[in-house]
């Protein structure tokens, strides 16, 4: 019977259901058919009733899922420690996990009277939490629908409740994208808190040491100041990124002067949609490229021009993400190009300039704001990219400003830490605070970039 | 009074058309860079995508190697009952005891295992399960296509260079040599001209190379000679004497070697000797084959790889093969070579389209390795996605157009959005690692690592934004009008927004899930964070079973050592393209078939 608990969201729809049907036909009958004096139309009537339900039933249960099993937990762990007050803290805890695992037939650590009393109490714990899951969210499911069923009657007014109702369900779609930014924040800030925690606040040593090697000698205890400076990882992602830019910024500008004022429509019709191709690409594919293109190219130029360039240079990374940023560059640029009133062009040409000199010196200052926030939003693009600069740039850091030899880069570190073998929670230290710190970055110049567009926009609306 | 004259010179000057010519000079500069900036886009899309599909040709077809091999009932059940275990190992035996059986020449440890890397780990085990699944198969030969290994496919690809044979019309005499193992061959003519010229090039390389360390050489001693002269200390001198006189001797021993072998590339042709460095050139004759070590101009010794009858052959009965593809370059023993072509000559060896490649999971061998897995992990994925993203997606773009009031929590939730939609894909596998993976381990009290639920929560996440504002963009292309019809017959707020403005909304927001789909697809930093990158063997079969998604797949298989797992990598990419194609395509389709211009 138990096993039936993993059903009781599906019981709660049906009995949603069926409390839907019933309430709607309990309207219809209260005013023996005549519909027209119904304040709500009947099936709101039974939309209320579904609302209810579904709303208590699934909150219900998924509430009880959960702190069920922190209550049984708790509960266990001041029974191992009313028997045994002598046990520490991870000892406690290691006797509760052992009991669990000898509840569901396994194998334990070790196995004495302490543990199996425990098991057994556990097995009881949980029975009792499998029927209360069951039961409680269906008896409540059914009682809010009685109670929402007994106020049925011609002037209930059911449309404006439940339309009350869908609109908070509504809202809260709208939250979760906030939920979602406050989640990032609060678990980048947490880890980072700790880390600098662990440091003793020596927080210039993360910002302006020199020496990145966060995990030698982690398993000695505490994390050695000197061993975080973050300065190569900063400078790489920089040199990285300023590659990328002088690839993107030339062609993506150029394309979309050429686009917007000198194309013909089917020249355009064919240059516009290859940029977005480049743009729907996957970062994964554009990594594969530098590494087994891009890489070899270089160095083997590298050879006939008499030049050492590593094979995880900043170079080649850096091109290839500049290929990556091209259209973003060119397609916002393109549509700043174009919201350039006509009435400027025309007042240039009338006084006699060429198409290129109307370019350069009207409608380019006039888009400038516009072209600045694309560049803007280029580099935050180029600061945040993880797939390239993992398979194609190096992975030591190496402090440097000679684009021909490997660097690292901040999100290059943060994936090596987490995928690492270093155990998970030393690990999170370093990367959550590399995290935050791109976090933090990529939001400024998102923030300044669509400031600027914003006023660019209201200048010319 | 203005002078007109004066006025119109200046407009018909020779500086004038001069001005003209540098001003419409500057416009053409200005357009061939324009063009010169989309050519330079163009090439690399075309670069790009030559690199993947030319490097994914080579997974298009896969060799088979076809034996007849018994299968004794004794072996594959022996207490009558056919089970995996045994089976695969009895199959196991019979495949290496009939290639034992078949070239009975492999009689040294490292023979045999050479010869055991012919074919795939897996082919046996292929074997096995036919005959699980056909006992009427046992004590009889059963004929089988047995999966090449990824070295003998690539050699019979190409990729390790090719036997070519040298001409020549002469006959020759084959002798034994010092050794069982060894054989002397005599000539009419001397057909080794063209292997000379690789051996000479070889030996400047090498020489080329000792010139260079002995120059290096040569620098440490000038510099420890500068040291010694400004040396204060006796200690220090002694210690530069030290460095000075072993950096001189290495040198010396290295322009002794450049001198050897500059006098060896000048007498190449009278004498030379061929290791693994060299081209490999093999002689077939007398039904087995001879390794060339050494050769003069009319005489050659040479190690024998499949046994030869000595005597004198005539003119057409035998070959010399050259590949210049050196046998330390290639993955393909010269021995392995051997076994390889006689394969080929009994004329077992077939290519066939490369389905396994679409139909089965992850592996280890790259001949066996394939995307299904990894496909229908992105499948869950995806469906997770949407199930999240499009509902939400579309609800909040619901909630922001048509009820928000313009307040500043409104102004919030936009400006929030626009930043959310800028924020580096890897900070959400960062939130998925800290918060939604254990938060859904707690709720479903199991281990979701790597399963699509949680990938597929992260990437919704990530799309959300995308998708609300494209469907709030299409949600106010809808006119006013459309509204105040529906609330001018009475409907309540919510009724117009879901019965009519969603409806009239639905393609546009249809596009923008898609479009925010597609990115999700090709998605790999904040699947790494969530460590959905372990090796998954089995195919996925629901949301909550441990999986791989296609482009985490090219990540893990672009890592990988063997040749072949790079044209697989490219094969898997083309597939992942495939899909994006298909998606956009899909989008571009709903935009164009049922967007409506109002």
């Amino acid at each position: 019977m138990t096993a039936l608990a993993g059903f009781t969201p599906y019981l709660v729809m049906i009995i949603g259901a069926a409390f839907f049907v019933v309430a709607r036909n309990k309207s219809i009958q209260s005013v023996s058919g005549n519909l027209a004096s119904l304040h709500s139309r009947p099936s709101f009537h039974g939309l209320l009733s579904l609302l209810w339900i579904l709303i208590v039933g699934f909150g219900l249960y998924f509430v009880m899922l959960i702190v069920g099993r922190w209550v049984i937990d708790a509960a266990l762990l001041n029974e191992i420690r009313a028997a045994d007050p002598s046990l520490l803290d991870i000892q406690a805890n290691l006797v509760l996990s052992d009991a669990k695992s000898l509840a569901q037939g396994n194998i334990a650590s070790r196995t004495d009277e302490l543990r199996v009393a425990i098991s057994d109490r556990f097995a009881e714990m949980t029975f009792m939490h499998r029927v209360s899951i069951l039961f409680v969210p269906i008896l409540a499911g059914v009682a809010v629908g009685l109670w929402q069923l007994s106020k049925v009657a011609p002037e209930w007014r059911a449309r404006n409740r439940a339309e009350r109702i869908l609109r908070g369900i509504l809202f809260t779609c709208a939250v979760i994208a906030v939920l979602t930014t406050i989640g990032i924040v609060i678990s980048l800030i947490f880890e980072t808190l700790v880390f600098f925690d662990n440091l003793e606040w020596r927080i210039d040593k993360f910002l302006f040491g020199t020496n990145w090697t966060p995990l030698a000698g982690v398993s000695e205890g505490r994390i050695d100041p000197d061993r975080v400076g973050a300065v190569p990882l900063f400078v790489g992602t920089m040199l990285i990124t300023l590659i990328a830019m002088l690839v993107a910024v030339p062609i993506g500008l150029f394309a979309a002067i050429y686009l917007s004022d000198f194309a013909s429509p089917r020249f355009r019709a064919w240059a516009k949609p290859m940029l977005e191709i480049l743009a729907g690409i996957p970062t994964v594919v554009y990594g594969f490229f530098a590494a087994t293109t891009m890489a070899p190219f270089f160095r083997d130029l590298g050879d006939v021009l008499g030049l050492s360039i590593a094979s995880e240079s900043a170079l080649a990374a850096g091109v290839v993400m500049g290929i990556m940023i091209i259209p973003f560059i060119s397609s916002l640029s393109d549509d700043v190009i174009n919201a350039v009133p006509q009435s400027l062009r025309d007042g240039s040409y009338g006084l006699g300039a060429t198409r290129a000199e109307t370019i350069r010196q009207v409608v380019l200052p006039a888009a400038l704001p516009g072209i600045v926030s694309a560049v803007l939003l280029g580099i935050s693009r180029a600061v945040g990219e993880t797939m390239i600069v993992v398979m194609a740039a190096g992975q030591g850091a190496n402090l440097t400003v000679n684009p021909l030899e490997a660097v690292t880069t901040v999100t290059v570190q943060i994936v090596m830490l987490i995928t690492g073998d270093t155990e998970a929670a030393t690990a999170a230290g370093p990367a959550f605070t590399l995290g935050f710190t791109l976090f933090c970055v990529t939001l400024l110049l998102n923030v300044i970039a669509l400031r600027t567009v914003r006023k660019y926009r209201e200048l010319y609306d | 009074m203005v002078d007109l004259s004066e006025l119109s010179s200046r407009h018909i000057s020779e500086e004038a058309s001069r001005r003209a010519r540098r001003r419409n000079a500057s416009q053409v500069r200005l357009k061939v860079y324009g063009l010169l900036a989309i050519g330079l886009a163009a090439l690399a899309l075309v670069a790009l995508l030559w690199t993947v599909v030319g490097s994914a040709l080579g997974s298009v077809k896969e060799n088979y190697i076809t034996l007849s091999v018994p299968v004794p009932a004794a072996e594959f059940a022996p207490e009558g009952e056919l089970t995996r275990v045994q089976a695969g190992r009895a199959a196991q035996a019979a495949v290496r005891d009939h290639m034992r059986a078949l070239f009975p020449f492999a009689d040294t440890r490292a023979e045999r295992s050479q010869l055991g890397d012919v074919l795939s780990s897996g082919a046996s085990f292929e074997l096995a399960a036919e005959v699980l699944d056909n006992p009427e198969l046992l004590d009889t030969d059963v004929e089988f296509q047995f999966v090449a290994s990824d070295v003998a496919d690539l050699y019979y690809k190409g990729f390790y260079g090719e036997f070519i044979a040298v001409p020549s019309s002469t006959s020759i005499r084959i002798e034994p040599g010092e050794t069982e193992s060894d054989a002397n061959i005599f000539l009419q003519q001397n057909v080794f001209r063209n292997v000379v010229e690789a051996v000479q090039t070889e030996l400047t390389r090498r020489a080329d190379r000792a010139a260079d360390a002995a120059a290096l050489q040569d620098n440490g001693v000038r510099a420890f000679e500068r040291r010694l002269a400004t040396a204060t200390t006796d200690e220090e001198r002694e210690e530069f004497q030290t460095e000075i006189t072993s950096r001189t001797t290495q040198r010396d021993a290295l322009l002794a070697e450049e001198a050897a072998l500059r006098e060896q590339v000048d007498t190449a042709g009278t004498s030379d000797t061929l290791d693994n460095r060299m081209p490999s050139v093999l002689l077939k004759v007398g039904g087995g084959w001879i390794k060339l070590t050494e050769f003069q101009q009319q005489t050659a010794q040479g190690t024998i790889i499949e046994p030869v009858e000595f005597g004198e052959y005539q003119d057409g009965d035998w070959q010399i093969l050259k590949n210049t593809v050196p046998e330390v370059a290639r993955k393909v023993s010269d021995f392995q070579a051997v076994i390889l072509e006689d394969l080929r000559e009994m004329g077992v060896v077939e290519d066939a389209w490369n389905l396994r490649f679409l139909s089965s999971g992850d592996s280890r061998e790259p001949e066996l390795a394939g995307i299904w897995g990894a496909a229908v992990g992105s499948f869950w994925t995806m469906i997770v996605t949407f199930v999240l993203a499009f509902p939400i997606g579309s609800l909040a773009a619901m909630y922001l157009e048509e009820f928000a009031p313009k307040n500043t929590i409104t102004d919030f939730v936009e400006v929030n959005i626009n930043n959310l939609a800028a924020v580096p894909s890897i900070v959400f596998g960062l939130l998925g690692l800290a918060v939604i993976l254990p938060v859904m381990n707690a709720i479903g009290n199991d281990d979701f690592r790597s399963a699509p639920l949680i990938g597929g929560t992260v990437l919704a996440l990530m799309t959300l934004p995308t998708i609300i504002i494209a469907s709030r963009a299409a949600i106010r292309a809808v006119p006013p009008s459309i509204r105040d019809a529906a609330l001018g017959l009475g409907a309540s707020k919510l009724q117009t927004s879901f019965h009519h403005v969603l409806p009239l909304a639905m393609p546009g927001i249809l596009t923008g899930t898609i479009i925010g789909m597609a990115q999700a697809l090709g998605e790999t930093a904040p699947l790494l964070m969530i460590g959905m990158v372990a090796f998954i063997v089995d195919i996925p079969t629901g949301v909550t079973d441990s999986a791989s998604v296609l482009p985490v797949q090219i990540f893990r298989w672009s890592d990988l050592p063997e040749r072949l797992f790079s044209s697989r990598t490219a094969a898997a990419i083309c597939v992942l393209l495939i899909f994006l194609v298909i998606m956009n395509a899909l989008a571009v389709f709903l935009r164009k078939r049922f967007e409506r211009r109002w």
